[in-house]
C-alpha cells in the first residue's frame, strides 16, 4: 500500500492506504477527522467539502494520492482553541444548522466564497451554495449566517 | 424567572459540537475489532430466487461471512412487523404478508436485501458481493396502482389484487344526501408525488454482540431508539430487552425516514453473534434512494358539494395509496389516520366519506415522510377549495372565509372522527393576508406583466393533529403501540440536572429547548441542564420523535417530572426550615416559607437530599430524581395559512417562487428561533414537492430517479428567504400550551405553490398541472392551453 502524506490542519500526516482511498476517507478513517462527512455518491452534496492549498473542494471527487504534499484545511483545523472561528460562530448565532449533517461542508465552503467575494449579496450566496445541499434549513438561515459572517470577516 | 425560560431564544448547545466537526454519528464510530457489511440488493423489481451462490465470496480475501436469507430462516428470525393494523370495511384485517428481513424466495423491489457479505473492510466486502452468483426468474413488475389493482402480477402471491386493504371512514349516507341538494358541485383528480425524503446523513447501523454476557447492542440512525428495540428484539430476532442495547447518537436528519424498522438493522445484529465481531455498514447515497422508505404516493379522486353561497355542504373523496412492495413500520396508518381524520381541513363542511384502497408495488415501501399523510390530506382539500372558488367566481379568499371554523366553535367535532381541541383559523389568515399583502397583489401582477412574467398568488390554510397521540385512541383505530412519551429528571447533589428523555433529536434541538423548560420549570439557568437522549440504556422508555411529538407529548413529560421533583423538595425544605410542607413556596429557583425571610435555594435543598444529615427520613427517601409517564388528553392541532407568490416565465415555463408568507398556529413557542428554522426546513421540503421533487419508476421497475443527478432536490437558489410569523392560540391540550411545529411548513406550503402557479397561467387557460410543476411540465402545459390553441 502507498504511503501518501500531506498537510493537515498544519499537521504533517501520513498513512499506508489503497490506492483507491479518497481524500474524505483518509480525513475520517485513517486521521480520525470525522467533522468532514459523505451525504453522497456522485459528488453533489458538498457534506465533504474541505480546503486543499487555499481552495474548497469536494474530498469526495479526489483520491488521496491526489493530495500528496498539499495543504489540506477540515472543519476541525478552524477554531482557535475554544474561540469560534467568525464564520462558525455566525452559524451558531444565525441558527444556520440543524442536524449539522451538512454544516461543516457549508462552513468550508462559505470561507471559500467570501476570500473570493467579501461581500457576496443574498443572491450570489445563494448561488455559490449550489454545490451543498441541506435538507433541514431550507437555506434560509444558512444564507443568513454567510452573510453575517462575511460582515465580520470584512471587520 | 431564569432568561433562559421559556420563551427564549436561547442558542443551541448542540452547535459547538457540529460547528467544530465534533458531532458524533453512527458513520462517526468504530468498535474495537470491528469488521465491515456490504448488502448484495436485488437489480430486479420482481424476480424470483432460484439460487443463491455464496462460495466464490466467501473466499475472497478478507470476507468472514457470507449470509442469505435462507441462513436467517433457518435461525427462525422473523419477518419485519408492522405497527398499526387497518381493517377493511368489511371487518377484514388488512393483508400483512412477510417481510423477510433477506429476501428469501422472491425479490419485490430493486434494492431488496439479498445477501450480506462481512469482511474486514469494506471495500473487501463490497468487491466480494460482485462474486455472490444469484440466478433470479425475472418476473413481470408491477408499479403502478391501477394495474396492481388489475391483480395479474402478485408482488405477493398470497394478496389477491395487492390489496392491503379497502378502508373507509365518514357518513357514506349524509355525504349523499349533501350533494343532492348541493346547487354546485365541483371534482377533482389529483396525484401526490411520491418523494424521496434523502435526509442527508445515510443510514448507518454498527452492531455488537457480548459472547460473555450474551448482550447485543445496535447503534443506529434511528429517531426512536426504543421502538427499534421493542420491534427488532421482540418481533424478529426474539432477543430480551435486558440483552439488547440501541443506541440513536447524533442523528443527521430523518424527516420520517428513520422512524421505521429497516431490515439492515436486523441482518446486522443478527451476524453480530455469527462472526462474533462488531459490525459496520453506512449505506451509499444509491443506497438511500432504493432503500429509504418513500413518501406521498396518492391517487386520487374528489368532489365537493357547495350551496348557492358557496357554503361546503359534503366532501366525497376516494383515494389510492402506493404502500410500495413491502408494509413498512407505520406505511398503514399514514393514508388512513393520518389521512382521511383530518379531510374537514379548517373548514365546516357537515358530510365528509372517504375510501381508502393500498396498493402493493413493486417498489420501496412507502411510510411516513415529514406531514405523512397531512400533506396529502391538505394538498387536497386546498386545490379543491381554490378550484371550487374558480367555479363560482368567489375570490379564493372569500370562499375559504364562508367556510372556515370560527374561534367560538372549539371544541370543533370534526365528521371524521377527530377533535380540534382549540384555533382561531380566521385570526391567522388574516395575518397571513396582511403580511402577503394579498389585497396589493393585482398591481405586482400588473408589473411582472411589463416584465413578460405571468405572476400569480396562491393561498392555502391547513389543521393538523399532532403530539402523536392518546394512547388508548390509537390503540383503538389499531396501533400496536403505547405513544406516550417518558422522561427522568434527575437533580445532582449540587444543583444540577440531567434529563433524560425518550424522544430523540435529529436536528430539533431537544438539548436546547427540554433544558429551557427544566431552566423554567426550576428557575436555575439552562446551562445547568443536560438532555440526554438516545440510548435505551440510559433512558428508561421512550416511543422517539416523529409526528412532531416531542415537545407536545415528551415535553409534558419532563414537566410532570419536574413538578414530582418540585413537590418532594418542598417536604425537604419544609423539614429544615421547621415550617409546615403547605407553607413553603417555589419561585425562582427558591424554596421560601411564607410570611418570613426564610429561604433555602433549589442547590440547597438538593444537596440536603443527598447528604441527609437533617432529614425527613421516615417519611420520603433520600435523593432527588424522579420519572413520569405522560399520555396525552388529545392530539394537538397546529394550524394556520400559506400565501406563496410565483412568477412564471413564459416562454420557458421557468417558476420562480418570488414569496412565501406562513402564519401558523403551533401553540406556545418555548425557542422562537428554533421554531422559525423548523417552519424553514419544512417550506423547503413542501416547496421541493410542488415544483422540483419526484421519484420515478419505470414500468420494468427500475428507479430512474436514483441519485442527485436525477431527483431535484431544494437548493439554495431555488427558494426565496421566507417571511415566516407565528400567531398562536395556546394549546389546549397539554399542560405547555404547545401544539408541534416540525411538520406545518411541509404541510401547508405544496398547494399555496400549485395554486400560485395556476393562479400565473390562469390567463391562459391552464386550469391544472401536476406536482413537481417543473420548468418542462409548465411549459407543456402553456403550449397545450387552450388560450395558445385558440390564438394559433
Ligand atoms: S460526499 Fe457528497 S459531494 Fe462529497
Ligand atoms: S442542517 Fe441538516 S442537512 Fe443541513
Amino acid at each position: 500500500m502507498p504511503t501518501v502524506s500531506m498537510t493537515v490542519n498544519g499537521k504533517t500526516v501520513s498513512a499506508d492506504v489503497e490506492p483507491r482511498t479518497l481524500l474524505v476517507q483518509y480525513l475520517r478513517e485513517h486521521l480520525g477527522l470525522t467533522g468532514t462527512h459523505v451525504g453522497c455518491d456522485t459528488s453533489q452534496c458538498g457534506a465533504c467539502v474541505v480546503h486543499m492549498n487555499g481552495e474548497s473542494l469536494k474530498s469526495c471527487t479526489i483520491l488521496a494520492a491526489q493530495a500528496e504534499g498539499a495543504d489540506v484545511t477540515t472543519i476541525e483545523g478552524l477554531a482557535n482553541g475554544d474561540e469560534l472561528h467568525p464564520m462558525q460562530e455566525a452559524f451558531r448565532e444565525n441558527h444556520g444548522l440543524q442536524c449539522g449533517f451538512c454544516t461543516p461542508g457549508m462552513v468550508m465552503s462559505a470561507l471559500d466564497l467570501v476570500q473570493k467575494n467579501p461581500d457576496p449579496s443574498e443572491r450570489e450566496v445563494r448561488e455559490w451554495l449550489e454545490g451543498n445541499l441541506c435538507r433541514c434549513t431550507g437555506y434560509h438561515n444558512i444564507v443568513k449566517s454567510i452573510l453575517a459572517g462575511a460582515e465580520a470577516l470584512r471587520g | 424567572m431564569s432568561d433562559t425560560g421559556i420563551g427564549a431564544s436561547v442558542k443551541r448547545v448542540e452547535d459547538l459540537r457540529f460547528l467544530t466537526g465534533n458531532g458524533n454519528y453512527t458513520d462517526d464510530i468504530n468498535r474495537p475489532g470491528q469488521s465491515h457489511a456490504w448488502l448484495l440488493r436485488s437489480p430486479h423489481a420482481h424476480a424470483k430466487i432460484n439460487a443463491i451462490d455464496t462460495s466464490k465470496a466467501e473466499a475472497a480475501e478478507g470476507v468472514l461471512a457470507v449470509l442469505t436469507g435462507a441462513d436467517m430462516a433457518a435461525d427462525g428470525v422473523g419477518g419485519l412487523p408492522c405497527g398499526w393494523q387497518i381493517h377493511s370495511k368489511d371487518g377484514e384485517p388488512m393483508a400483512e404478508p412477510a417481510h423477510p428481513p433477506l429476501a428469501v424466495d422472491k425479490v419485490r423491489h430493486v434494492g431488496d436485501q439479498v445477501a450480506i457479505v462481512i469482511a474486514e473492510t469494506r471495500d473487501a466486502a463490497r468487491d466480494a458481493a460482485e462474486l455472490i452468483e444469484v440466478d433470479y426468474t425475472v418476473l413481470d413488475a408491477v408499479t403502478d396502482m391501477d394495474t396492481a389493482l388489475a391483480g395479474k402480477t402478485l408482488v405477493h402471491d398470497d394478496v389477491p389484487n395487492n390489496r392491503c386493504f379497502d378502508w373507509e371512514i365518514g357518513d357514506k349516507d349524509a355525504v349523499d344526501e349533501a350533494f343532492a341538494k348541493a346547487d354546485k358541485v365541483v371534482s377533482i383528480d389529483l396525484s401526490n408525488n411520491r418523494l424521496i425524503p434523502n435526509a442527508m446523513e445515510p443510514r448507518a447501523a454498527i452492531s455488537d454482540f457480548d459472547r460473555t454476557t450474551g448482550r447485543y447492542t445496535l447503534y443506529t440512525t434511528t429517531q426512536n431508539p426504543h421502538v427499534i428495540r421493542l420491534l427488532m428484539g421482540a418481533f424478529v430476532l426474539q432477543i430480551p430487552e435486558h440483552k439488547l442495547r440501541v443506541v440513536a447518537p447524533d442523528v443527521g436528519g430523518g424527516f420520517g425516514s428513520k422512524i421505521f424498522h429497516y431490515a439492515e438493522e436486523a441482518i446486522l445484529t443478527w451476524a453480530a453473534a455469527k462472526v462474533n465481531r462488531p459490525i459496520k455498514w453506512t449505506a451509499e447515497r444509491t443506497e438511500s434512494f432504493m432503500t429509504d422508505a418513500h413518501g406521498r404516493d396518492h391517487e386520487t379522486h374528489a368532489e365537493l358539494a357547495l350551496d348557492g353561497d358557496g357554503k361546503f355542504l359534503g366532501l366525497r373523496v376516494a383515494t389510492k395509496a402506493n404502500l410500495g412492495a413491502y408494509l413498512s413500520t407505520f406505511g398503514s396508518s399514514v393514508p388512513t389516520y393520518l389521512y382521511a381524520t383530518l379531510l374537514a381541513g379548517v373548514y365546516t363542511t357537515p358530510a365528509i366519506y372517504a375510501e381508502v384502497q393500498t396498493v402493493f408495488t413493486n417498489t420501496v415501501p412507502v411510510d411516513a415522510y415529514r406531514g405523512a399523510g397531512r400533506p396529502e390530506c391538505t394538498y387536497l382539500l386546498e386545490r379543491l377549495v381554490t378550484k371550487a372558488a374558480r367555479e363560482t367566481g368567489l375570490d379564493p379568499a372569500e370562499i375559504r372565509k364562508r367556510n372556515m371554523i370560527q374561534p367560538d366553535q372549539y371544541p370543533y367535532q370534526t365528521p371524521v372522527a377527530l377533535q380540534y381541541d382549540c384555533g382561531d383559523v380566521p385570526a391567522s389568515f388574516e395575518s397571513a393576508l396582511k403580511a402577503a399583502d394579498y389585497d396589493g397583489f393585482e398591481k405586482r401582477r400588473a408589473d411582472a406583466e411589463k416584465n413578460g412574467k405571468l405572476r400569480g398568488i396562491g393561498i392555502s390554510t391547513y389543521v393538523e393533529a399532532c403530539g402523536i397521540a392518546p394512547s388508548a385512541v390509537a390503540g383503538a383505530l389499531g396501533a400496536r403501540a403505547g405513544l406516550y412519551e417518558s422522561a427522568q429528571v434527575r437533580v445532582h447533589p449540587t444543583g444540577s440536572v440531567t434529563v433524560y428523555t425518550g424522544t430523540h433529536s435529529h436536528g430539533q434541538g431537544h438539548e436546547t429547548t427540554f433544558a429551557q423548560l427544566v431552566s423554567e420549570s426550576f428557575g436555575i439557568p439552562a446551562d445547568q441542564v443536560e438532555v440526554s437522549h438516545g440510548d435505551t440504556d440510559q433512558v428508561q422508555f421512550g416511543m422517539g420523535t416523529y409526528g412532531s411529538r416531542s415537545l407536545a407529548v415528551g415535553g409534558p413529560a419532563i414537566l410532570k417530572a419536574c413538578n414530582k421533583v418540585i413537590d418532594k423538595a418542598k417536604k425537604i425544605a419544609a423539614h429544615i426550615m421547621e415550617a409546615d410542607v403547605s407553607d413553603i413556596e417555589f419561585a425562582d429557583g427558591k424554596f421560601t416559607v411564607a410570611g418570613t425571610d426564610k429561604e433555602m435555594a433549589f442547590g440547597e435543598v438538593s444537596l440536603a437530599a443527598y447528604v441527609p444529615h437533617n432529614y425527613p427520613i421516615e417519611e420520603i427517601e433520600p435523593g432527588l430524581d424522579e420519572n413520569a409517564f405522560y399520555d396525552p388528553l388529545n392530539f394537538s392541532f397546529p394550524g394556520g395559512a400559506h400565501i406563496c407568490e410565483v412568477e412564471v416565465d413564459p416562454d420557458t415555463g421557468d417558476v420562480e417562487v418570488v414569496n412565501f408568507t406562513a402564519v401558523d398556529d403551533v401553540g406556545r413557542v418555548v425557542n422562537p428561533m428554533i421554531v422559525e428554522g423548523q417552519v424553514h426546513g419544512g417550506l423547503a421540503q413542501g416547496v421541493g414537492q410542488a415544483v422540483l421533487e419526484g421519484c420515478v419508476y419505470d414500468d420494468d421497475g427500475q428507479l430512474l430517479t436514483g441519485s442527485y443527478m436525477d431527483y431535484t432536490m431544494p437548493r439554495a437558489d431555488d427558494l426565496p428567504s421566507f417571511s415566516v410569523a407565528t400567531q398562536s392560540v395556546m394549546g389546549a391540550s397539554n399542560p405547555l400550551e404547545v401544539k408541534g411545529v416540525g411538520e406545518v411548513g411541509a404541510i401547508g406550503s405544496p398547494p399555496a405553490v400549485i395554486n400560485a402557479i395556476l393562479d400565473a397561467l390562469a390567463p391562459l387557460g391552464v386550469e391544472d398541472i401536476s406536482m413537481p410543476a417543473t420548468s418542462h411540465k409548465v411549459w407543456q402545459a402553456i403550449q397545450a392551453s387552450s388560450v395558445r390553441q385558440a390564438a394559433e
